[in-house]
């Protein structure tokens, strides 16, 4: 099979997977040949799905003898399937970087004999693209969980990130359809990833030469609606891994309509809003001091579709309004729908200097239609009065539906979504 | 009125130090933009213009660096009228304004701030797009990009360039300047511009790349809006994968259409065959009607598991053979033989034993007037697995022996080796007790009779293995 056909299997089966940051290395490996890590993530280019094109993302081989069923490349599915070596993987990722098509590379692989044999082949390509060619581009490798600490270790010594797939939110949703894989594994994956991080660190600050050891964090991805497990179900597990494993991203797939897909699934629509309200309730956890618990409860398990989830959290909890942008704390502003991290550091600024006005927010381009009801500044704001209205939560809404896969097959042709 | 010209952000800020240090009032000053194709003739002279005599001011001007990194940006923007912005933005500053940059919303800081904006966007869009054209000359390897930024943004690009392509040769062009790089001396020296016509040919790796670009597209999610957001189609003429575009869009229907088939083609498992009540009678009725994968239409009947629902151990091997298939019972030819006579040796009951296999039904190719025996593949396996799961549950044997490297694969894990995790016990979902040894029938096809005996000995010693847990057991 000639390169191209190989390129063609091995891409389309690894465009299941979200990430494709290649942000968070801050410098450049010494000695470096050909390529820079300048902490600043660039995109290629984009397809029409709405995604960038960071990374060479690939799998080194799509044969797998594991049986995940959400898995497009599961031992049962019949997808055609190809293999790299892995000088072709250099070759190609030199290739491309020379252009300037690329930032690096994203290399995943299906498992093939075992575990430790499937992590040495990856590790194999970011050691040669280091050691040989003197890459300084950036490198994320897929950390197969049930691979020995040692080979873990290695990895992040060349990778700049790397990253240990938790694939579903709860441990029944894996016993169920990844019964070969345990959540013990995968978080003992990735508190190791979180240690050795943690030493390196502690190296550096008592004036040690430490050896980088994957500078750019790691990261996750969770397949939502695969099971019927709810959004609670989901950000909690996610909140635990910001917290306990110090996890730079989670990030979030809709399962997508794969071939050969099993009857244990919904073979329904991607639910793309709920994917997207996921990633809006992951920034509130991460940014805006949001708990968990106040996003979703035992009450609301699931994110509404209708409003994003700051706006909801502002609906149920009008007693905390109306927000006074003259004298409130930053954590208040934080919670004001329609003004985000950039513009609060703003208002706090200007705010040494000048009182805040209702056209000041104008200026800053803040969303009024959202912002209005729940803010106090000078000047006149006919918004206000709307705050007690039992409606306000469709006067605030903004169009959307849901995308279906029929929708997305028909807006092919018109572009339009 | 006085009349200053500058094209690149050094000059503008020598020229405005003066400026200021004569008190120039921004009002009293006309800037001029050199990228501005203008008659020069009417600023010929316009350096000779001698700054009023004004009081000297004493103390030197500080200003914030922020101010200074802002302006460096801003004066990449192709506008005309920055130059005069930054002077006056700059001028109230150092005359009792010096916090004005942390009023967001002020006119001039607002201007600012969107230059600002652009100018770091187009930068960005320049790291990202500019497409360099691999091109041989005189047997060395060049590499040349034709770009077109929307503002003057190539000087603030070109460093990051060298530090990322430091050992190659490369050009980037665009309408304004160009830039190129030698590895060798190491310097970045820049030049005039051209028009697009100057662009570099094709190069033979683009190809490659719009192959890895429309695979790497998911079909299901089309953003059209989205995409050209981010990737303004004034550039798309040096993008070559934006060629296949209208290609992609036009065949996403059909991929999707093909992932929804295949979505509900493969829901067929044994789950649907299942019986409500579990007993080892239902369970053997329901399965010798089961089509829960193409096995059983070639095959002569399902072959079940045997043995009592009290048995203390479970026997599992891969799938029946030839006289299996015709007898309908497990382990009935000579692999089942030689099983037996090695139960009897290490003393183990055979009404303490349930035996069944992985898959249920045989499944062979033709080989003349033979049926040989085949494999069964991961996909029956899958298929056949909650019957399985079923006898396992009815029964609750002590412990569990698979024989040979499916039902091991099966029942202990995918990358399970029979060579190397022979005759341990493990723990499984399955039973505490879990273990795998060879079948037998692969002791019938040792190659030579050494190989046979050692096989034969280590297969019996994993037997004895089971019988003295069930002895340990009795005890308890």
């Amino acid at each position: 099979m000639d390169r191209n056909a190989k390129l063609e299997i091995l891409a389309d089966a690894a465009k299941y997977d979200a990430s494709c940051a290649s942000s968070g290395a801050k410098s450049t490996r010494k000695d470096s040949r050909l390529g820079s890590t300048e902490g600043m993530g660039i995109c290629h280019s984009y397809t029409p799905d709405g995604r960038c094109v960071s990374l060479l993302k690939i799998l080194l081989t799509n044969y797998c003898i594991y049986d995940c069923q959400y898995c497009v490349n599961r031992v049962t599915s019949d997808t055609p399937r190809a293999r790299f070596t892995p000088q072709e993987v250099v070759q190609l990722t030199l290739d491309f970087y020379r252009r300037n098509y690329i930032e690096g590379l994203f290399l995943s692989s299906g498992i093939i004999v075992n575990s430790d044999y499937t992590m040495e082949q990856l590790i194999h390509v970011a050691r040669t693209l280091r050691e040989e060619h003197g890459f300084g581009g950036y490198i994320h490798l897929k950390t197969i969980p049930a691979a020995a600490d040692e080979l873990i270790e290695e990895a992040g010594l060349w990778a700049d990130r790397l990253s240990v797939n938790i694939e579903l939110p709860t441990e029944s949703d894996l016993k169920k359809l990844a019964p070969e894989k345990k959540k013990p594994t995968i978080t003992g994956a990735m508190s190791h990833i979180r240690q050795r991080r943690d030493e390196i660190q502690s190296d550096r600050k008592a004036g040690f030469k430490a050896p980088r050891f994957a500078p750019a964090g790691q990261s996750t991805q969770m397949i939502v609606g695969a099971t019927d497990t709810p959004d609670a179900g989901i950000l909690r597990t996610a909140s635990e891994l910001y917290g306990d494993h110090r996890l730079r991203r989670v990030y979030y797939s809709a399962f997508s309509p794969i071939p050969h897909a099993d009857a244990r699934l919904p073979g329904l629509a991607p639910p793309l809003m709920r994917e997207h309200r996921l990633y809006q309730a992951d920034w509130l956890m991460r940014f805006y001091g949001f708990n968990v618990d106040e996003i979703v409860d035992d009450a609301q398990p699931d994110l509404s579709l209708e409003h994003d989830p700051k706006m909801a959290w502002a609906l149920r909890h009008r007693e905390f309004f109306p927000v006074d942008l003259n004298t409130a704390p930053r954590e208040a502003i934080l919670r004001v729908p329609g003004i985000g991290t950039r513009n609060v550091t703003r208002i706090l600024k200007m705010r040494r200097w000048k009182r805040i006005r209702i056209e000041d927010l104008k200026k800053l381009r803040v969303v009024m239609k959202k912002t209005s009801p729940f803010v106090l500044a000078d000047g006149h704001n006919p918004g206000l009065k709307d705050l007690e209205r039992l409606d306000l939560g469709r006067k605030v809404q903004t169009k959307h539906r849901q995308l279906t896969l029929f929708d997305a097959a028909g807006s092919a042709l018109t572009g339009e979504v | 009125m006085i009349t200053r010209s500058a094209k690149f952000f050094e000059e503008w800020r020598a020229i405005a130090r003066e400026l200021l240090q004569s008190g120039i009032r921004p009002d009293d000053i006309r800037w001029h933009d050199r990228w501005q194709k203008t008659n020069t003739l009417l600023f010929a002279d316009e350096e000779s213009d001698d700054l009023p005599t004004r009081e000297q001011i004493a103390k030197p001007f500080t200003v914030s660096p922020k101010f200074l990194l802002l302006a460096k940006k801003v004066a990449a923007h192709r506008d005309p009228q920055r130059w005069e912005l930054l002077y006056r933005v700059l001028w109230r500053m150092t005359h009792g304004e010096r916090h004005l940059l942390d009023v967001s919303s002020d006119d001039d800081v607002l201007s600012l701030t969107k230059m600002d904006a652009a100018v770091r966007r187009e930068a960005h869009k320049t790291k990202a797009f500019v497409r360099f054209r691999s091109v041989q000359r005189d047997g060395e390897e060049y590499f040349v990009a034709w770009h077109r930024p929307d503002h003057y943004v190539l000087r603030l690009t070109a460093p990051f360039f060298s530090r990322r392509f430091p050992e190659m040769r490369w050009t980037i062009l665009t309408p304004y300047e160009s830039a190129t790089w030698d590895p060798t001396a190491k310097e970045l020296q820049y030049g005039d511009g051209v028009p697009a016509s100057e662009a570099p040919s094709p190069d033979e790796l683009e190809d490659l790349w719009k192959t890895y670009y429309g695979a790497i597209f998911n079909p299901a999610r089309i953003k059209l809006k989205a995409m050209r957001a981010e990737m303004p189609m004034k550039h798309w003429p040096t993008l070559p994968e934006t060629k296949i575009i209208p290609d992609l869009l036009a065949d996403a229907p059909r991929r999707v259409q093909t992932m929804i088939s295949q979505t509900e083609g493969f829901a067929m498992s044994a789950t649907n065959f299942l019986p409500e009540t579990k007993t080892l009678e239902t369970l053997a009725h329901a399965a010798a009607s089961c089509e829960g994968c193409d096995l059983y239409k070639e095959a002569t009947q399902t072959v079940f598991g045997q043995g009592p629902a009290s048995a203390r151990v479970m026997m599992v091997g891969e799938c029946p053979g030839d006289q299996e298939d015709l007898q309908g019972e497990p382990f009935v030819g000579p692999a089942g033989q030689l099983l037996n006579d090695v139960l009897q040796t290490v003393g183990i009951d055979r009404d303490l034993v349930y035996i069944t296999n992985t898959v249920k039904h045989f499944k062979w190719e033709p080989r003349g007037r033979r049926r040989l025996h085949k494999k069964p593949g991961a996909r029956e396996i899958a298929a056949c697995k909650p019957w399985l799961e079923a006898e396992i549950d009815v029964v609750k044997p002590d412990v569990v022996m698979c024989l040979g490297a499916t039902a091991a694969q099966a029942i202990i894990g995918r990358d399970f080796r029979i060579t190397r995790q022979r005759g341990e016990f493990v723990e499984t979902d399955w039973s505490p007790l879990t273990i795998a040894t060879y079948h037998p029938s692969a002791l019938l096809r040792a190659p030579d009779p050494d190989a046979r005996a050692n096989m034969q000995s280590a297969f019996e010693a994993d037997l004895q293995k089971v019988a003295d847990k069930l002895n340990g057991h009795e005890a308890a």
